[in-house]
């Protein structure tokens, strides 16, 4: 179904930020329209927005490609995407991030075995001063976790893997 | 004029026009700025680094307004301490420029050492080796060893097909750009970009199919080092084994100047073969462009299945014979046939044959035939577009008329021209009953219905805005076609557009005037020498003594059939190939290609274009002017056989329009900006420099200032499809089933199923599906054909393409059926 | 001293539209649309010395005064990308003031004859987003936003545009791209966007921080903000302090603090009692200070750090203490750049790459001195398309330089 069918109030809104001319300026937020279900943006969904905002789908594609925060695969439900950029490193980002490896069992850009978690390693989130800390990127959003632990992290994953489990 | 600035380069004092960029100023001052990403046909973008140069301008008193002067009274100079890059600078008065100081060559070769850290020097196996700038340029700068370790170079793929046409290696793409944005700019199809970013950056095309544009090839020519190549070319041969001759695209009526490189070659034979076709820069027809049919549909003439022995008709069967045995009985026929002999011959040939075989007709009093079934070459002789025509310069004040012609697939660099002048400003009016692509670029796009073409133009001056875009122009153009018309229909076309020209004063003048999308590349020269389209072809046939068929195959296409077989004539075929036709024929006389021999071709625009050969001829095969002679000759009748330069020549005298000209008037080349294939290729690509003649656009009557009338448009009994049928209308398509095209492996692979498209009412009509192998019955001819359903045309009509083997030359009523499913096995 | 920026300190719920009415929200937007021209405001800003905060401390009434007003329409773009490694200054007034710094976009927008203005927010900050929009939607319903503003003929949208993740994007040009649709890779200059920006117009783009003074700037006078702050740069900043001390976090000072005030006296010091080794001022990008006692007392404002070899940018302070190697954090820096290069200039992807294997080699001991690093970050100076390329060269080579100690394996 294409995105103007299945949310027509969000696309009408998002073409109106933009002169009629420059529609090809709305590429951005509806890709995370298109992301917002799975998690992840498919060739069918690129194929849609390239038609509404009449561009080419290689124009479509490649942005996906330049921003890193839009996906073209399926990866885990939650990205949980660590801070270990030098301020939060220097206040003991690459620690943190390395028992966090050994707490959920994979290495950095790998995905919990149950598909819940994919754990990555991403640059500066503005939020040096709450080290360490991280955001957990999913369809629907993005959230900042500040000042954690692993404790706290771990029992974060527990109710994230109840609160997806009670969905099912 | 534009203002003129003056400015120093490595101490050479330039003039150039005001806004001119420093490194275009640099290259007419005779000095090579190195460059990977800048192209002079596109925007500069400045991102590749390599131009890097020392930029000094006078500093200016902010009160006087008046330089600052040193002691010694020179202006003082003030230069940034960044290098700058001379492709996005533009020169100013007063500019001192140092393209080779110390500072200037130290920043170019950290370029190059940049580039090269992630390149691989695979320059022995690359097909740009040996006119490649990156390896120029690492010879003339590189560092002699690498300080970046091998083992470290980021890998990435080789071979990544974009598309059947074009393939890109990753590694020796330098990310300049130059193809995403020609494709972008340029082409107008934006089907590559960079994907991912920072070291990752790479080119992709995710179209469908991919690289879906019919301008790929011009990618290989402008990519400055081997990372994208052509699927035809490579690992064919080197640059530098390659010979070059002169030719002109004989694809279509645009007449792109184009250069054959060949070579000789042990798998074939020790023959000389064509390696690749490459453009040849005029700025005035095809700039340094081609398409990608020109580019790859030359395969043709190197098919094995080349006609090399005269053939004639023994016991019912044919069978080789001598030239003399052949081409007698060709003339005593055509003797005995008297005015009842027709010469029926296309625009694939070239003026010197078409008027050798109009003489020929003229003798006997015998009709000389068209093969075409689009009329008005007359009245673009009359008001055609004057001498001295360019669509490249036209821009703000103009305005260009495109009706009835999908120009993309029909003259793909007339598209990309007339586009071009769109966005210099020229009012662009596309009429046509259905979406093309050019609407794009369109002022106004205005839609009528097939058969409505004549009324459309004759009402276009009345009609408020629009009218005015065109009566008040400055210059106006008028390119027509033939979609969806036969040869009454597109004649009353033609009429109505030339009295439109005529009426509002456009005619007679450079950039003003009629043009005619022909089907084939000399349509317009056969017009020019006195050929005719015939309206009913297979009468003109069926009441014949004798027929002489030269570079058409009208049995293969459906065009004629043999009703009477007790009455058939005495039929001579001169061809490439055993076509249907030639089956059919009493003898039958090979010819030679254009790639073999020389000759002229007369383009839409009415340009004479010299080609020249390029390969040896095919031994047993002869020019075409040259067989006609040796019939002629056969019938007592002397006709120049020896020399193309000798019958054009003759032609000349005979034929106004043609006055003053001669082969070496047309071999006579000025100079062209932007100037390409000096020792820096790479600034225009590989682009060919014109060393072989530009050409000479033919007078029109409106010109000359000759007294003429145009006819009345004559009312067309047009078809309006009808409750519960179809019209069928022919449309065209770039890539079709012409031989040319098909004996192309690679083209072979984009020309596809034949398809007709319907509105999804009319597929709910007559309860078919998207993609379901239907019967089309076209006037009571029935075919198998695949259906594609497209809203953007009308209900009533079935889009069916020329050339893919359905036979329609005009609109006909259609009617589909669904093929009753087979029962489940 | 009352907070001027970070007012939500102060005020609790200035980000409900009536606390922040209530406490003289809008006064100044009022008064500008209602009772100034727009080159008077213009004038206003220029007088009071506000320079831009989002690095480059450019003056900002001069930069709306470059406009072009001969094509229309103009924007106004709000540069709240935020990504700079050590900057988290305007996520903080985005969430706890936000209306003040609407309303410094609107001061703007008016100033430069702007009917439409775009946030561009870095794509991780989608919650302050999705609050901004619906900030935006309360000001429309209040009469704050639309047409005919406040009854005079001035009319005003806002609109926010989430970027994805490319710390590029806040180079303005790039930025410019992203709106526009397309990959965020900045554009040559000239044309700067004062004359060509957003789809081809006019327009001017401001960081968050410098448009959230505005509305002071408008209600208090030029004088006022001038009395605070040096000579050289007016008024006050929020630094943001990160690194190895014991409270981290936003300082809103006036320029001329000293490092010390800000490290000590703020900051709490340094973590377990070290010593500082070296500071960089503006985040990742920065050129390394040499810290010993004299360094520290050195006020901040750009003129003064710039006599100390480095920029003062963003005023993201790291504190490095003497625990910490200089060749680990090139390598971090280097790594952050070799991620977020465009790739669209040779120099800055091939460079930045090429760094990355260098400073990894000497890391595993492949190199035993950092020489070839050098040469290579000082071949890629003033040759790079945007100042990206250079900022990724800036702590290598300051690092190196200044740190010969850190760079030489026995
Ligand atoms: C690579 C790069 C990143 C930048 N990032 C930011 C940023 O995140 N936020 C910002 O306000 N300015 C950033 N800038 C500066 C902007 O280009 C621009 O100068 C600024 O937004 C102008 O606003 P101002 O005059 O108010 O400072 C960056 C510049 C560069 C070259
Ligand atoms: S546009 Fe026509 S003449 Fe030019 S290369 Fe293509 S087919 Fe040939
Ligand atoms: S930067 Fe000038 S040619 Fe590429």
């Amino acid at each position: 179904m294409s995105l103007a069918k299945k949310y027509p109030k969000e696309v009408k809104q998002i073409l109106a930020k933009y002169p009629l001319e420059y529609k090809r300026s709305a590429v951005m937020p509806l890709l995370y329209l298109a992301q917002r279900e799975e998690g992840y943006i498919t060739k069918d969904a690129m194929q849609d927005i390239a038609d509404t905002l009449e561009i080419s789908l290689t124009d479509v594609g490649t942005i996906i490609g330049f921003y890193t925060l839009y996906h073209d695969k399926k990866e885990g439900k939650y990205r949980m995407q660590v801070c270990t950029d030098l301020p939060c490193a220097l206040r003991g980002a690459d620690q943190f991030m390395e028992s966090l490896c050994a707490n959920l069992g994979i290495k950095v850009g790998e995905t919990t075995p149950d598909g819940l978690i994919t754990l990555e390693a991403v640059t500066c989130l503005a939020a040096c001063d709450r080290a360490p800390m991280f955001q957990i990127q999913s369809g629907n959003g993005l959230k900042y976790y500040e000042d954690m632990t692993v404790d706290k992290t771990m029992e974060l994953v527990d109710t994230l893997k109840k609160s997806s489990a009670e969905m099912k | 004029m534009t203002k003129q600035v003056t400015l120093t380069i490595d101490g050479k004092q330039i003039t150039v026009p005001d806004g001119m960029l420093v490194v275009d100023a640099a290259k007419l001052a005779g000095i090579d700025v190195p460059v990977f990403c800048y192209h002079p046909k596109m925007e500069p973008v400045g991102m590749c680094r390599m131009c890097l140069v020392e930029i000094g301008r006078p500093m200016m008193d902010r009160n006087t307004g008046k330089p600052i002067l040193d002691d010694k009274g020179e202006p003082k100079l003030q230069f940034l301490p960044k290098l700058e890059t001379a492709c996005t600078n533009p020169v100013s008065d007063g500019m001192v420029v140092y393209t080779q100081s110390e500072k200037a060559k130290a920043g170019q070769k950290s370029t190059v050492e940049f580039l090269l850290t992630s390149h691989p020097l695979d320059c022995p196996i690359c097909d740009k080796g040996g006119e490649c700038p990156l390896q120029n340029l690492t010879m003339a700068h590189g560092p002699g060893k690498s300080r970046f370790l091998y083992d470290e170079k980021m890998h990435l793929a080789k071979n990544v097909p974009l598309g059947e046409l074009i393939y890109l290696d990753q590694e020796r793409c330098i990310q300049c750009a130059r193809c995403i944005r020609f494709q972008d700019e340029v082409a107008g199809d934006a089907v590559l970009n960079f994907d991912d970013r920072a070291r990752s950056t790479k080119i992709v095309s995710l179209s469908d199919p991919g690289f879906d544009s019919v301008f790929s090839g011009n990618t290989t020519d402008i990519c400055p080092v081997g990372a994208l190549t052509t699927a035809d070319f490579r690992f064919g041969a080197r640059p530098w084994e390659l010979d070059a001759s002169a030719s002109i695209c004989s694809q279509c009526p645009v007449g792109c100047n184009i250069t054959f490189n060949t070579r000789r070659e042990a798998k074939a034979d020790g023959k000389i073969v064509i390696k690749r076709v490459m453009p040849r820069q005029n700025e005035q027809v095809n700039e340094t462009w081609i398409c990608d049919k020109g580019r790859f549909a030359f395969h043709y003439v190197e098919s094995k299945d080349r006609l090399k022995k005269p053939l004639i008709r023994k016991d019912g069967k044919l069978t080789r014979t001598s030239w003399d045995a052949a081409t007698k009985a060709a003339g005593e026929s055509f003797a005995k046939a008297k005015k009842n002999l027709v010469v029926l011959a296309s625009g694939r040939l070239s003026n010197e044959d078409l008027f050798n075989l109009k003489a020929l007709a003229d003798q006997v009093d015998g009709k000389a035939v068209l093969y075409s079934n689009m009329g008005g070459g007359d009245l673009t002789s009359l008001v055609g577009v004057g001498q001295g025509t360019n669509i490249g310069e036209m821009g703000k004040g103009s305005t260009i008329v495109v009706v009835a012609s999908d120009l993309y697939e029909e003259a793909p660099i007339w598209y990309l021209r007339v586009k071009q002048a769109a966005q210099r400003g020229t009012t662009l009016i596309v009429a046509n009953p259905r979406e093309t692509k050019l609407d794009r670029y369109a002022s106004f796009v205005i839609r009528y219905a097939y058969g409505d073409e004549a009324k459309t133009i004759q009402d276009l001056t009345k009609k408020g805005k629009i009218g005015d875009a065109f009566v008040k122009a400055e210059n106006a153009i008028i390119l027509f076609g033939s979609e969806g018309l036969g040869l009454e229909g597109s004649t009353a076309l033609a009429t109505a557009c030339a009295r439109a020209l005529n009426d509002t004063e456009h005619a007679g003048r450079p950039n003003n005037g009629l043009i005619g999308v022909w089907q084939r590349a000399n349509d317009q020269g056969a017009w020019e020498v006195g050929f005719r389209p015939e309206e009913n072809l297979q009468a003109v046939f069926d009441k014949a003594d004798a027929v002489y068929i030269a570079g058409a195959d009208p049995f293969g296409d459906g065009m004629l059939r043999i009703k009477n077989a007790k009455r058939k004539p005495f039929i001579v075929v001169q061809d490439l190939f055993e076509t249907e036709t030639a089956e059919i024929a009493n003898v039958v006389l090979p010819a030679q290609a254009c790639t073999e021999r020389d000759g002229t071709f007369t383009s839409g625009e009415r340009r004479v274009q010299r080609f020249y050969p390029a390969v040896p001829a095919l031994e047993g095969a002869k020019p075409d002017f040259a067989i006609t002679s040796q019939v002629a000759k056969q019938m007592g009748v002397i006709l120049e056989g020896t020399s193309a330069s000798v019958v054009f020549e003759i032609m000349v005298e005979d034929h106004p329009s043609f006055a003053g000209l001669d082969y070496a008037k047309l071999a006579e080349v000025t100079s062209q900006w932007p100037i390409v294939g000096r020792g820096d290729l790479y600034y225009g690509g590989t682009t060919y420099e014109n060393k072989d003649g530009l050409g000479v656009q033919l007078s029109n009557a409106a010109q000359r200032g000759e007294k003429f009338s145009l006819p009345r448009v004559q009312k067309v009994l047009a078809l309006r499809p009808k409750e519960n049928k179809l019209l069928a209308v022919p449309i065209a398509k770039l890539y079709d089933r012409g031989v040319t095209v098909s004996t192309s492996e690679l083209l072979d692979q984009r020309i596809g199923e034949t398809t007709i498209a319907l509105h999804p009412s009319a597929a709910e009509q007559f309860n078919v599906n998207a993609g379901e192998l239907v019967k089309l019955n076209l006037d009571g001819v029935s075919e198998e054909v695949r259906i594609k359903i497209d809203d953007t045309i009308s209900a009533g009509v079935v889009l069916v393409p020329r050339s893919m083997g359905l036979p329609i030359h005009e609109p006909v009523e259609a009617s589909v059926r669904a093929i009753k499913k087979a029962a489940m096995r | 001293m009352a907070y001027i920026l970070l007012r939500h300190r102060d005020v609790p719920d200035i980000s409900n539209l009536n606390v922040y009415e209530n406490n003289g929200g809008f006064e100044a937007f009022k008064k500008a649309v209602t009772m100034m021209k727009p080159n008077e405001v213009t004038d206003l800003v220029k007088a009071s010395g506000l320079r831009g905060r989002g690095g480059a401390g450019f003056p900002t009434g001069m930069k709306w005064s470059f406009i072009d007003s001969k094509s229309w329409p103009h924007y106004v773009v709000a540069n709240a990308d935020e990504s700079e490694p050590g900057t988290f200054k305007d996520r903080e007034i985005m969430e706890g003031n936000p209306f003040q710094f609407l309303e410094g976009v609107a001061i703007a927008s008016y100033a430069v004859g702007a009917n439409a203005a775009y946030v561009y927010l870095r794509g991780e900050f989608w919650q302050i987003a999705k609050s901004l929009d619906e900030k935006i939607a309360e000001m429309e319903d209040a009469g704050l936003l639309g047409e005919k503003l406040f009854g005079a003929d001035y009319s005003l949208r806002i609109y926010t545009h989430l970027g994805a993740g490319a710390y590029i994007c806040g180079e303005e040009s790039a930025m410019l791209e992203s709106i526009e649709g397309k990959r965020g890779q900045p554009r040559i200059r000239p044309p700067f966007p004062a004359v060509k920006g957003l789809y081809n117009k006019p327009t001017v783009i401001n960081n968050v921080e410098t448009l959230t003074n505005l509305p002071m700037i408008l209600a208090n006078g030029a004088d006022w903000y001038k009395s605070m702050g040096t000579s050289d740069s007016a008024g006050i900043k929020i630094f943001s302090l990160s690194g190895r001390v014991r409270k981290p976090g936003n300082y809103e000072l006036p320029f001329g603090t000293t490092f010390r005030q800000l490290i000590y006296e703020h900051g709490g010091g340094v973590q377990d009692g070290r010593s500082v080794k070296a500071i960089m001022p503006a985040g990742a990008s920065s050129s390394f200070i040499v810290v010993d006692e004299k360094v520290l007392d050195t006020p901040m404002d750009y003129a003064t750090v710039r006599i100390l070899g480095a920029d003062l940018g963003s005023a993201s302070v790291i504190v490095i203490d003497d625990t910490v190697s200089i060749d680990w954090i090139i390598n971090k820096t280097i790594h952050f750049f070799k991620h977020e290069s465009c790739g669209k200039c040779t120099p800055c992807r091939e460079g930045t790459y090429w760094m990355m294997h260098l400073i990894e080699d000497f890391r595993d001991g492949k190199q035993t001195d950092a020489d070839l690093l050098l040469n290579v970050a000082k071949q890629m100076q003033n040759k790079c398309l945007c100042p990206l390329g250079e900022f990724s060269t800036m702590a290598v080579v300051t690092g190196i330089e200044r740190f010969p100690q850190d760079f030489r394996k026995a």
